[in-house]
Parts: C-alpha cells; structure tokens; sequence
C-alpha cells in the first residue's frame, strides 16, 4: 500500500514537472522567435498602456535577399478616434513603403496624453485635434513644426425618441441648449481628448455648465462611450468616422449635424524632445505631401460610401 | 526632477489633503471586490471542500473546470457578462449594465474560482486520518468536515486574499461593464484600477499614481496582515 502510494506521489509530482515543462516550452516558443530572428521586426508593443493598439505592420521586404536596413523605431502619438475609423490601417503601410527605415508604432490616447506624451519626449510625432491645447503646447516650446493635415466632423447622436427633441437642428449650442433644457441623458468623453475640448467649447459657447445627474463621464474612448450611450439610451458628441464605424452595432441615430463649429481640425506636430527627431520630421513632410493627401481623401468611401476626413495640408483653416 | 518623482509627490498631495474623488473611488473599490470576495467565499469553499473530500464520476473533469478557472482571462469575464447584461441580451431587462452590481457579478467570476481552487488544495493537504479519527471519536460527518475546514484554515485565508487580489486588480472587466461612469466629479462606477487607466489617458498621471500608491499599500498591508495571522495560527499550534 504504502508503494502505492508513492507511486501516487511520484507520478503526480511527474505531473507537476511536465506542467512546468510545458510553461517553460510555450515561454521559449514566445521569446525565441524575436531574439532569434536578429532583425529588428520585433513584435510591437507600446510602453503606455494594454489598450493601446498598433496597426499592423507591413513585412514587405523579402527575408533574405535584401540587406537589412537598421531601423529605428518611430513613435506615432495619436488619437483613439484616428485609431478606431481604422485610417492608420491605410496610412501607415504607405509610409512605411515610402520609409523603409522606421518601424512606426502607433500609441492611440486620448489628445491629452498624446500632447503629454510630447511633452515627456515618449512620442516623436503627434498627429491630435485639440487645437488651443496644442497652440499651448506649441507656446510652451515642445514642439518643433506643426501642420493642418485634414478635417473630419462631429455629429450629436442619441436615441430615436430623442427626448430633447433636437433633430434636424442645424446649430449645436441650440441642442446642446435643448439637452440640457430637458434634462436628456448626456454622456462626456470626459478625458481632456480633442473630442471632449470640443464638447467643452459647445457647452461654453451654449453659456452652460452642465451639471446634474443627466451629465455622465465616462472617462474612455469614442467607441466605449459610444457602447454606454447607446445601452443607456443617452446622446453624446461623437466623431463621425467612429459613429460609421460602429453603426451597426448601435441603435443611435445622427441627430445633429454639419454646424460649422462641429468641425475637426487634425494637425500633425513634431516633438521637441523626439527620440527620433529625423523620422518624425520625415513623417510630417510625407503626411502633408500630395500622395499621403490623396488616399486621406479617399479613405472610407469604399467602406461607408464617403470619406471620413477632408484633407486640408496647405490650405488656410 | 521629472514626471515620475513629480507625480508621486502630486499623489501624496492628493491622498493627505482628502481629495473626495480619491476616496470615493478607492471606497467603490473595496465595495465591489469585497462584495465579490464574500459571495465568492459562500460559494467557493463549498465547493473546493467537496472536490477536496469527495471522489465521483466525473471528478476530473470538475476539478479540471475549476483549474480552468483559475486561467480565466478576465477580459473574457468581462465580455460574457456584458453580453449577458446588454440591452439586447438575456439580461437586459434587469437595466444591471453600468453598475456597481455588475462589477459585482464579474469579479466574482474571477474571485469565485480562485477561492475555490486553493481551499480544494487546502483542504485535501489535511491528513485523511484527522477527518476518520474524528469520526471514529463520535463526530458527525458535518462537524468533521468542518474540523477539517479548521485545518485547512491558513490556506484558505491564503486563498481568500488572492481572490480578493484578482478582484480588486482587475481592469478589463469591470471596465466594460461598470464603463468608469461619474457625475460631475463624483464618482459612480469608477474603480481604482479603471479610474487609473482613464486618468493616465488624459496624461493626468499624478491623479493615477494617487490610485496606484493606494493599491500597493493596500496590498502591503493585506499581505502584513495574512502573514502575521499565518504566524500567529503556526505559533499556537506549535505550543499545543
């Protein structure tokens, strides 16, 4: 009995061992390939947070044919709205083709953090819609060169019954004036993004300070808070581009549109204390250049049946 | 002297001068993995204390089950429960989504399976023959298995403070189905963990740090506490 036993024992300690085994197995499985490859192609990861997601990478270069040019990482700070309409999908495989050089890894927060990250020096090139945030941070000397890329726009959305009984109004301080009236459900970014600024300057311009339990935070993104409006049957500002993106997923229906002042000025600007002042130099030049201009232009209209952004490099705001 | 010693000092700021959001948050915090850790508790060490004693058909199967649910992603957690809540799901007529219930409900699916799995390994470590000897001196089967219960005490204790850890670590989750709602700057369904995430993405880091100190000390002081309890239960057992 007592052999038994330990035969018992010994072959559940066994056990344990293949079970740590197989552990150690699938942890080599995961770093070898990126120590053992020697190129620079590591897997992506960004150093700010766990939601941040990086567009694919184009691994167009034929492994062994062609000299490996060193590359250099560039940091691409940018907004979640630009990262959810998908553009960086479309953009960032072009630059990459003109560019070889960079491996470019895109951080996608908030305008806040993206100008913060600026300002630390984490990113190289900001591409963020804040625009009196970023004529601070311009003023403050941490940025080097900042120019107009594109526009898109924003649109008010909210439940079909639309409690504050705003649709078709062509003035967005009216219906934020309207909302606020009736007490409708309204759910704030919250999060100092460009969206959130803009949220802000409507309500200032509506000469408002909305307070109350009808004005929510959420604290997250353009396509989260878009989620808990739509499950809370609220209204909110939204990015036209993410609004698209999501629409089918969502009951809320545009309800606010084409006011002048729900337009979205995108500027890309270049970081001061850059890691990698060069690339993020390159990549202001490509990205207000004709080429880069053209597919902004053209970016959602096979999707959605319009484009999402107009570009505007060049031209007078 | 940089962002990092900068946003410490703003942190420390933050938690001596009572800064109201900091509290309310760090108090839904304790409230929802707290919640979770109890209910995960009653249920729990039933559980690991019947797979523990009991040998069935299918025992492997269960206890693989509850293995399995020591490796639950809680973002999948997250996912499932919010489906179930969602307007257009099952659930959603009970208007649950966004609340501090439905936190509730998925941290203990997180807590839940790791009190379990642990009193299960706590429980079968105690020598059968205490829980045959008690029997033998006249105990029923009830109270035996609660002498057995008593044994297997310091383990447990371990195994209640990781699932309350899990919870009241976890991001993902509660993220998605309590959505780090506040009011004007009162906090409603906000948690320590996704008031950070939010407030490091509006490059509010002295705010998030506040957060982060108020976790690790907590973690300090849980731990403190286990592990003097641990020693205390030891030391009088050694002296019996």
């Amino acid at each position: 009995m007592r052999v038994v036993e330990k035969m018992r024992a010994m072959r559940s300690d066994r056990n344990l061992w293949l079970a740590a085994l197989l552990v150690l197995v699938i942890a080599l499985a995961v770093a070898l390939p990126t120590a053992g490859c020697g190129e620079e192609e590591e897997t992506t990861t960004t150093a700010a947070q766990s939601s941040t997601t990086v567009a694919p990478e184009t691994t167009t270069t034929a492994p062994q044919t062609t000299t490996t040019v060193a590359k250099s990482d560039l940091i691409l700070a940018s907004t979640t709205s630009t990262q959810d309409s998908g553009l960086f999908d479309v953009l960032i495989p072009a630059f990459s083709e003109a560019y070889p050089q960079y491996t470019v890894k895109v951080v996608a927060v908030g305008s806040g953090e993206a100008l913060k990250l600026g300002e630390t020096g984490d990113a190289d090139v900001l591409l963020v819609h804040s625009p009196a945030a970023e004529e601070e941070f311009m003023a403050n000397g941490y940025g080097v060169e900042r120019e107009a890329v594109m526009y898109n726009d924003f649109i008010i959305v909210g439940p079909a019954e639309d409690p504050a009984k705003i649709k078709g109004m062509t003035d967005a301080s009216d219906a934020f004036t309207a909302i606020a009236a009736a007490e409708a459900l309204f759910f704030s970014r919250g999060d100092d993004s460009g969206t959130h600024n803009k949220e802000k300057a409507i309500w200032k311009e509506a000469g408002i300070t909305p307070e109350g339990d009808w004005y929510q935070t959420t604290g997250q993104g353009m396509g989260e808070t878009l989620t808990i409006t739509d499950q809370k049957s609220g209204n909110t500002l939204a990015d036209r581009g993410t609004y698209l993106s999501k629409k089918d997923t969502l009951s809320l229906e545009i309800l606010v549109e084409g006011d002048k002042a729900l337009f979205n000025q995108y500027h890309v600007i270049t970081v001061a204390e850059a890691t990698n002042p060069q690339g993020g130099t390159d990549f202001l030049n490509w990205i207000i250049s004709a080429p880069a201009q053209e597919l902004i232009g053209t970016f959602g209209i096979e999707e959605f049946g319009q484009p999402l952004f107009v570009p505007n490099a060049g031209q007078a705001e | 002297m940089g962002v990092f010693w900068d946003s410490i000092k703003q942190a420390v700021e933050l938690l001596f001068t009572g800064d109201a959001f900091v509290y309310e948050v760090m108090w839904m915090s304790l409230r929802v993995a707290g919640s979770a850790t109890l209910l995960g508790m009653v249920v729990g060490i039933p559980i690991g204390t019947w797979l523990a004693l009991k040998r069935f058909w299918g025992w492997g199967a269960a206890a693989t089950v509850l293995n399995v649910g020591l490796m639950l992603p809680p973002v999948v957690v997250g996912l499932f429960v919010f489906l179930l809540l969602s307007r257009q799901g099952p659930l959603g007529p009970l208007g649950l989504l966004y609340s501090p219930t439905a936190m509730i409900i998925a941290e203990f699916f997180i807590a839940a399976p790791v009190i379990a799995a642990i009193t299960m390994g706590g429980v079968a470590s105690v020598p059968k023959d205490v829980r045959l000897q008690a029997m033998g001196l006249g105990a029923s089967r009830r109270q035996s298995t609660w002498l057995v219960i008593r044994e297997a005490r310091v383990t447990l204790l371990a195994g209640i403070v990781a699932g309350f850890g899990a919870a009241i670590s976890e991001v993902g989750a509660v993220m998605m189905v309590g959505g780090n709602i506040s009011i004007g700057g009162h906090n409603l369904t906000g948690t320590m963990t996704t008031a950070t995430m939010a407030k490091v993405r509006q490059g509010d880091y002295a705010m998030a740090m506040a957060f982060g100190l108020i976790l690790l000390l907590l973690a300090f002081v849980i731990t403190f506490l286990l592990t003097r309890t641990q020693q205390g239960i030891r030391r009088r057992w050694l002296q019996s």
